[in-house]
């Protein structure tokens, strides 16, 4: 163990050892400020604990070297040894992480954090903020067509009816594109951003969904009918949309319902939506990825318990706002 | 006379080999992410030289297919923790004062060049010694100039309407992804040439970054009472 001879001096260079500027031998510092302190203060007690029996053996002067190579070696093995463990502690928590139970195909941590990032960034929603818009000539001609999830072929526009569900005392109401059409129509042009990353801008019309919750009001929390203008907080918390055949679904939260943004839109570049677009009623949420944005509207339910939401379900943030 | 001097904080060692596994996690997320929509080139008009993308066989091979889910969570679960490692380790370095050895100043330039003509072994006296050569310098700010860059660009694409002032700022959300791609791009330059300077520098270096100390030659110093420097050993 103690093959090398041991200098017995080591415990006094503290004290002994002026300071000379910044290169200031580390071991010889007379209080290591912060980093050292554990290693260093190891090592003299190391080196203390060695003092009595080398201390009967004359130094070993004629190998300067060795006494540094020794502690180099020591502080080497502390240091790598600590890189180690904490090498392998990481890989076990990411092993842990990714082998926890899931949620909606996410490993629990992990939905645990997008759950947060929803939670900071609904504190910090300010609905005042809005998606960038542009002038009609900036839209795309023939806007991109991704998804085509339940858009079901033999859907007959003529018949089409949206199922209202979940006013208050009112057993769910069967709407037509009429209906929607009698609120005041409004014209945007903004930036589509798909979740798969390429956005495009589009020049939508249609009703605020804002202006259909005043006209259809949504319940309030207690059971009696809400009043969206005024008491916004007190209504239930989300809206559930679903594709008539339930082929794709989404869950929105009633803040983003209720921005001046978020329409039921009717048109795509002034012409009425076609089918792969969604017709002849679909969601539209600038403040939120695509995928939010719900084509086909089938039925529209007002609930207090977060709805299903497709792509939630299959791995993505269930908030994917923006 | 060799003797072991201190080189790089216990802070500075956590915060960089923290960051080894937190950027290769916010890399490879991103990768995921990229998959989606691979959609960068370096080229110039029609002209093309390199698409920066994959064969879907080449994606499948090296695992990055299909995961823009686990990508995104990834992403944003982790890039709180570089975001946060980063951001002490520039509040570290500023407070400690380390960053007058870190930050360019008068004459790094200069200085720099001639550490690149001596690495290439076009000159040959080597730069004057310092901790960090003023290639370093440049590099070591750089490289935490990209990452403040890659969290800026990276919140205006994750929230580009509560943040839209941000992202209108960088001038919209396709070029904030353009740019946060790019300053990858720019890691992995940056991380290869890292790792062979490293290798060219040797074990000492290599470990100083470990262990916080280097063994150095260190002139005597006049000042230093002759006993004291006896006691100091390694005479």
């Amino acid at each position: 163990m103690n093959d090398e001879p041991r200098r017995p001096d080591d415990e006094d260079e503290a004290a002994a050892t002026p300071q000379t500027g910044d290169e200031v031998e580390a071991e010889a510092r007379p209080e290591p400020p912060d980093d050292e302190s554990t290693a260093v203060e190891a090592a003299v007690a190391e080196a203390a604990a060695a003092a009595g029996e080398a201390a009967a053996e004359p130094a070993a002067a004629d190998d300067p070297d060795a006494e540094l190579r020794r502690r180099v070696g020591r502080l080497s093995r502390r240091g790598f040894l600590t890189m180690g463990a904490a090498a392998a502690a990481g890989y076990l928590g990411w092993r842990w992480v990714d082998t926890r139970p899931t949620e909606g195909r996410l490993p629990w941590p992990l939905r645990r954090g997008l759950e947060a990032n929803r939670a900071l960034w609904e504190t910090l929603y300010d609905r005042d903020r809005l998606a960038p818009t542009y002038p009609v000539s900036r839209a795309e001609r023939e806007p991109r067509v991704n998804g085509r999830l339940g858009l079901d072929r033999d859907a007959d526009p003529a018949t089409w009816a949206l199922s209202l569900e979940g006013m208050a005392g009112l057993p769910p109401l069967s709407l037509t594109l009429a209906d929607v059409r009698a609120l005041p129509r409004v014209g945007l042009v903004t930036e589509l951003r798909c979740i798969e990353g390429w956005s495009i801008v589009v020049h939508w019309a249609g009703a605020r969904l804002a202006d259909f919750l005043a006209a259809y009001p949504p319940p309030n929390r207690d059971g009696g009918a809400g009043d969206p203008a005024r008491h916004p907080d007190r209504l239930v918390r989300y809206l559930a949309f679903e594709t008539p055949g339930r082929g794709y679904c989404v869950g929105l939260d009633m803040a983003t319902a209720l921005h001046p943004q978020t329409l039921l839109a009717y048109e795509i570049n002034d012409a009425p939506l076609s089918w792969d677009h969604g017709a002849p009623l679909r969601l539209v949420a600038p403040i939120k990825y695509g995928i939010k944005s719900i084509k086909r509207l089938g039925t529209l339910r007002y609930t207090d318990e977060r709805p299903a939401d497709y792509w939630a379900e299959r791995g993505y943030d269930w908030h994917a706002g923006h | 006379m060799k003797r072991l001097v201190r080189k790089h904080p216990l802070a500075v060692r956590w915060f960089h080999w923290l960051n080894v596994p937190l950027l290769a996690v916010m890399i490879w997320s991103g990768l995921y992410i990229y998959w989606a929509y691979p959609t960068y080139r370096i080229g110039v008009g029609d002209f093309t030289l390199v698409e920066m993308n994959l064969s879907r066989e080449a994606w499948r091979t090296i695992g990055v297919n299909n995961h823009l889910a686990r990508g995104m969570a990834l992403h944003f679960v982790f890039g709180w923790l570089f975001a946060i490692n980063g951001l002490l380790y520039v509040a570290y370095t500023a407070f400690s004062g380390e960053w007058r050895e870190l930050v360019p100043r008068r004459g790094t330039l200069r200085e720099a060049w001639h550490v690149l003509l001596h690495d290439l072994h076009l000159r040959k006296e080597p730069p004057p010694p310092a901790k960090f050569n003023g290639a370093q310098r440049i590099a070591y700010t750089g490289i935490v100039a990209a990452g403040f860059g890659s969290l800026v660009t990276g919140l205006a694409i994750y929230k580009p309407v509560q943040l839209g002032w941000l992202t209108a700022l960088l001038g919209g959300y396709p070029m904030a992804r353009f740019f946060h791609f790019w300053l990858t791009v720019g890691y992995l330059l940056f991380f290869v040439v890292h790792v062979a300077q490293v290798v060219r520098a040797g074990w000492n270096d290599f470990r100083a970054m470990v262990i916080g100390l280097e063994v150095a030659e260190v002139a005597e110093t006049t000042e230093a009472a002759p006993e004291a420097a006896a006691e100091g050993g390694e005479t």
